[in-house]
């Protein structure tokens, strides 16, 4: 159908995937408390996959949106294949986060229904944030994400860890926002629009405020850049992801990250595309020092938790990359690392939660030794998510890498990319570790894996994403194809293009 | 015969060709699939202390039953389908191929490159050799392997080893074809160590891939400068613009072709690469009937032939895989008069043939090598499969007094015709076959090859030509002089194999003998369908009643044409008589004649010599030793390359590499991680800390951005 965005009621379609899924957090949440004290109340397992049906719900109305054009001008939120497009990569994620948290929360025992209500909130947040043309709205977003991610963090109310990274999680957040409000409210005075294509015309026409605009675009990328975890606004992210339950960890570190680079990239293309010079040098500094420094912190860390944190904050770096570039080739490049990134990153950490056994114990590098002989299938899922973080050929990452190495070059960035190329040389070293481990370390004793058991939703998660990351690997036009189309849609709307640096 | 090829009606229409490569890929899953199953189980038997229950016992397990029809099964059926589109391809009229593409492979950059087959007339003939002949060798298998403890594993490996075959004929571009390439390569790697207990047979299976390595290299770099040359690497594209592109003669088109061949050398087993296949016969019997003998190692022919209109354009390119393979057949030819090994002497007999199939593509009879392609997929497979009957009788009658004598060794056997009667009318088909005798199916296709390396000898290189000619006329005596040995000292004469053993001797079972008979009579009949004009109207042809006229010839003029026309542009068409005067029809009699007199004279000489078992006999002496021992050129390999490489690899790893390569790569990781030891020293963990350095860092972005 088309959606005619001067009838309000269409609003409601073209936000269809967001409204199932706020609606079905609270049918997870309403189920939680029902009929709390008789026999017949949903086991954990049962809201799991409650919360699991109810994305798939949403993922058939996201579908649904492919069919859909839209006329009637625009409103705050687009139907554009790039919102669609964004909008797999936090289903994706939330799917595969919520089908290795069964265990855990049943463990644990967390509060089931928080917890997967929670997810599926900070799903509608990121879907709102990748998806809008309004400033204010991306806040809104950013903090409906932000603030359920808060409590997620917490959510082990029994563990200290994450009550401490919960609270320093939310206590840095609120800085930054404030960051990003201030920013926002800087470029409306500079603009008179919180609008993205208004900003956009506004900044060609040169009608801006020069001063005003600037710093607001400086205090913007802040705000990104805390979300995303560049350095150097990513002390918080290693403490946080650390003590964060490891399931949610890995949501934050796919999920959380897409979003901010989902908005990012439109704001800074779309509204910011024509004082591209003010604002690329900027990038360029965080995406090398991110790269070096997080690579460099990585490599001595002895918690395979701490360094999956760390190198998530190096995966920033990457993608970072992709936003100096500013062209077609590596936006298109960088939705298609967001996905693989997503299936290798919390494929990784779901094996973490399967040695983690109860919980948050055994996290050390040695508790991995001789994983892979005693628990082969999980050592091989294992290594093929290191080697695809690392970007070893035929797996999904290195494709990634490939084509974010392809958009900095056709931008001339050849610094960058050099940069990029010994980043990920340093990180073999530390990824590869674990897999030498696993595979050439004598566990200490003939049962120490014993313990290590997977539920069915998690060898589903498993199994899926380490299929999706080879098929992505050895058949990477399929899922380029789609991302360059995507972003196609983005610039076409925008009436901008890639560029190349002269 | 015209009629057939040309006389069509309509566009071919292909027939599900995708499910003639689909068919063994799934076969090799289903396999694989239980060959896992029968593995957990039989390693949970030796865990509990009991012997695998396939070893004994009457009543097989599933995983044993079902590679039975699942093998053999799923390559029958691809022969079925490639059988349909062979028949509708005959009834069109096709002139172009017909390309179907499945899916982008790889893009990167102008480099595109996309998963496509190619039907055409030479990749319908190719694909009905490999399922045609592939179905026998796995029917013959079922009974070959049926009491091997790895025989899902066994049907899996041969399966996935017909898909990479048809992958590399039917591939419609170089990478394609390259994929195919190594993957058939790595099959026979894995099909050649199939009894990897055993060291020797391992270490047989890494010389064949080591030595396919230095092949492939060539390949490879011939694939880069015609990508820089062309831009592209489909087969069609290529070949429609290389006589406009390429300059006849031109060094470009020379080094490709001469690559090329370094590739074809490899994987066709030609002088100097061939030294692995007489090794690779450390494989089950029917693995070299169907890989080291009917497909694979004519991959390089195929190739050649492929690639043709390449070869017409470079005349030193062509010269040199003549040179080659004429080389090859006489060199090949004198060792196998020499050796005992039964398997040996077909070796090197199938590196000997394989020299006749250079010879044809190299002097331009694309269809003639094509055609000894074909007829020699036939008769050597059946020698293959026979002297694998016979082998298989004589490990069950050795095995049977637990006599420690080399089953192989034909200086064991004799007689053996009393007691399986079957094989030895089969083998003689396929001697006869082989030696070129009229009218069987080595004649025609071998004359032919002859024939046209004679005709060459007036054009340019002429004397190069004669000297080939002469060569292949002396290698067809050579060939009928050593299988007649073999049969007679396999056959014929007083039993060696000893008194007890000779009871146990016995016929090969009806699973392994159809088969043998199949092949028999396509050795018979399979050269009747490319009968030169002027035999086919003499007394040889029944005066005109042996069928189908250089059909063949005709069938693959849409692929072979455009190189046959640069060659009669540049070169001047073929001569109609060989060097020293005679037409078609009088080499033919005359070298059929000689053929059956040297068969018949050597089988007299043969059944002379009082031959001892082999632990008995003593090794020979003077010439016969250079022989016997190969002219020692794996020794001379040994020391001039292997030995040296081995040294050179010792210093780069113990200095070099250990030294100073780990030196500095340590060096280097020492100085990363204490960088990030000091970076994380600001890893606090206090929120103040944190919040500081954000606001620091807010401050050089304002800074950056402002200024």
């Amino acid at each position: 159908m088309t959606l005619d965005f001067s009838t309000p009621a269409h609003y409601l379609v073209a936000l269809l995937p967001e409204l199932v899924l706020s609606l079905w957090g609270m049918v997870v949440l309403l189920a939680g408390v029902w009929k709390k004290e008789e026999e017949g109340r949903p086991s954990a397992d049962d809201l799991g996959t409650l919360s699991l049906v109810g994305l798939l719900l949403a993922a058939g109305a996201n579908g649904w949106l492919y069919t859909a054009g839209s006329t009637g001008g625009h409103g705050m939120v687009t139907v554009d294949e790039f919102r669609l497009f964004a909008n797999w990569i936090f289903l994706v994620a939330a799917f595969l986060s919520i089908s290795i948290s069964f265990t855990y929360v049943f463990r644990q025992r967390l509060q089931a229904a928080e917890t997967y209500s929670l997810m599926l909130f900070a799903v509608v947040g990121m879907m709102l944030m990748g998806g809008s043309h309004n400033l204010i709205l991306i806040f809104l977003a950013l903090e409906l994400m932000s603030v359920a991610v808060y409590a997620l963090a917490a959510i082990n109310r029994r563990d200290r860890r994450s009550a401490e990274a919960g609270l320093k999680y939310f206590l840095l957040g609120a800085f930054s926002s404030g960051f990003f409000l201030y920013g926002i409210a800087l470029i409306y005075g500079a603009t008179g629009t919180v609008d993205v294509l208004q900003i956009q015309r506004v900044v060609i026409q040169g009608e801006a405020v020069a001063g005003l605009l600037f710093g607001g675009i400086a205090l913007l990328a802040v705000g990104f850049a805390f979300k995303v975890a560049a350095v150097p606004f990513h002390m918080w992210t290693p403490d946080v992801y650390e003590g964060a339950p490891t399931p949610v960890t890995a949501f934050m570190a796919t999920g959380v990250k897409a979003a901010a680079f989902v908005a990012f990239l439109r704001v800074f293309l779309v509204a910011f595309d024509a004082v591209y010079e003010t604002w690329y040098s900027v990038f360029w500094w965080l995406a090398a020092v991110t790269m070096v420094a997080a690579n460099l912190m990585a490599l001595v860390q002895s918690n395979v938790k701490r360094m999956l944190a760390y190198s998530s904050i190096a995966h920033g770096g990457y993608l970072l990359v992709a936003l100096v570039a500013a062209n077609e080739t590596a936006s298109a490049a960088l939705l298609f690392y967001l996905l693989v990134y997503a299936l290798m990153n919390i494929g990784a950490f779901a094996v973490v939660v399967s040695v983690a056994r109860q919980g948050e114990e055994r996290l050390q590098i040695e508790d991995y030794a001789g994983l892979g002989w005693q628990k082969p299938a999980l050592g091989v899922f294992l290594t093929v998510f290191l080697l695809s973080l690392a970007g070893f050929p035929g797996t999904g990452g290195f494709m990634g890498k490939i084509f974010l190495l392809q958009g900095a070059v056709d931008s001339e960035l050849w610094v960058l990319a050099v940069v990029l190329v010994m980043a990920t040389l340093i990180s073999y070293w530390y990824y590869l570790r674990v897999a030498w481990y696993m595979w050439m370390k004598e566990a200490p004793e003939a049962e120490a894996h014993a313990g290590v058991m997977t539920s069915m939703p998690m060898k589903v998660a498993l199994v899926t994403a380490v299929g999706l990351v080879l098929f992505l690997g050895l058949f990477p036009s399929v899922g380029l194809g789609v991302a360059e189309r995507s972003v196609a849609a983005l610039f076409e709307a925008a009436g901008t293009m890639g560029r190349v640096i002269p | 015969m015209e009629g057939d090829v040309h006389g069509a009606h309509g566009a071919f229409e292909p027939f599900l060709p995708g499910l003639v490569i689909l068919l063994p890929l799934v076969g090799f899953l289903l396999n694989g699939a239980l060959a896992l199953a029968a593995g957990r189980r039989s390693a949970e038997a030796v865990r509990q202390g009991r012997e695998p229950d396939f070893m004994h016992g009457h009543e097989r397990p599933l995983t044993h039953r079902l590679p039975t029809w699942i093998g053999p099964g799923v390559v029958g059926l691809a022969f079925v389908v490639a059988l349909i589109n062979f028949v509708r391809m005959m009834g069109a009229d096709l002139h172009e191929p017909v390309i179907r593409t499945y899916w982008t492979w790889m893009a990167t950059g102008s480099l595109k490159v996309e998963a496509a087959i190619q039907l055409d007339q030479l990749s319908m003939v190719m694909m009905l050799v490999v399922t045609g002949v592939g179905f026998l060798i796995h029917v013959f298998s079922v009974g070959y392997m049926g009491e091997d403890p790895g025989y899902p594993r066994y049907f899996a490996y041969l399966n996935l080893f017909v898909f990479f075959m048809l992958i590399l004929v039917m591939g419609a571009s170089f990478p394609v074809l390259f994929v195919g390439w190594e993957g058939v390569g790595f099959c026979s790697y894995i099909l050649i160590g199939y009894w990897f207990t055993d060291r020797e047979k391992a270490d047989a299976g890494k010389k064949a891939f080591i030595v396919n390595r230095i092949g492939d290299f060539g390949f490879l770099v011939a694939m880069f400068l015609l990508y820089t040359t062309f831009g592209t690497l489909n087969f069609v594209e290529i070949f429609d613009q290389a006589p406009s592109v390429l300059v006849y003669g031109g060094g470009l088109v020379t080094a490709v072709t001469l690559l090329l061949l370094l590739g074809a050398t490899g994987k066709s087993a030609q002088i100097p690469l061939y030294v692995w296949l007489p090794d690779a016969m450390a494989g089950p019997t029917p693995v070299s009937a169907l890989i080291h003998a009917a497909t694979m190692v004519t991959a390089g022919v195929y190739m050649v032939a492929r690639t043709s209109v390449l070869f017409a354009l470079a005349p030193a390119g062509s010269l040199a895989v003549a040179l080659i393979g004429a080389a090859t057949a006489l060199f090949a030819a004198t060792i196998g008069l020499a050796q005992y090994d039964i398997k040996r002497v077909l070796a090197y007999s199938t590196i000997s043939q394989l020299g006749y199939m250079f010879v044809g593509v190299g002097v331009g009879a694309y269809a003639a090598g094509i055609f000894h392609l074909m007829t020699h997929a036939f008769f050597k497979a059946l020698l293959f499969l026979g002297s694998g009957a016979v082998i298989h009788a004589m490990h069950h009658a050795l095995h049977h007094t637990h006599s420690q004598a080399d089953p192989q060794d034909m200086r064991n056997m004799g007689g053996l015709r009393k007691f399986m009667p079957i094989t030895w009318i089969v083998m003689w088909v396929a001697t006869l076959a082989i030696a070129g005798i009229w009218p069987f199916a080595g004649f025609f296709s071998k004359d032919e090859i002859i024939w046209y390396a004679g005709a060459r000898a007036e054009g340019p290189y002429g004397q190069w030509y004669t000297l080939i000619w002469v060569a292949c006329l002396a290698a067809a005596m050579l060939t009928a002089i050593y299988m007649t040995r073999l049969m007679v000292m396999t056959f014929h004469g007083r039993n060696r194999t000893g008194e007890k053993e000779a009871h146990h001797l016995h016929e090969a079972p009806p699973v392994m003998w159809v088969p043998l008979v199949v092949l028999a009579v396509l050795s018979v009949f399979g050269g009747w369908v490319n009968v030169p004009q002027a035999i086919q109207e003499s007394f040889l042809g029944g005066f005109g009643l042996l069928p189908m006229a250089e059909w063949l010839h005709h069938w693959l003029h849409p692929v072979t044409g455009p190189a046959e026309e640069i060659l009669t542009r540049y070169a001047g068409g073929f001569a109609h008589h060989a060097p020293f005067g005679g037409g078609e029809l009088l080499w033919a009699v005359l070298s059929t004649s000689a053929a059956l007199a040297v068969v018949l004279v050597s089988a007299r000489v043969v059944s002379g010599i009082a031959y001892k078992p082999a632990h008995e006999d003593v090794e020979p002496t003077g010439l016969r030793r250079v022989l016997y021992r190969k002219y020692y050129v794996d020794e001379l390999y040994d020391a001039l390359v292997v030995r040296p490489v081995v040294r050179l690899s010792r210093f780069a790893w113990k200095i070099v590499d250990q030294g100073i390569v780990d030196g500095v790569a340590n060096g280097l990781g020492y100085l990363a991680r204490a960088f990030g030891w000091i970076a994380t020293l600001f890893q606090t963990g206090s929120v103040n800390t944190y919040a500081f350095f954000l606001v620091v860092g807010v401050l050089v972005v304002l800074w950056r951005v402002a200024f």
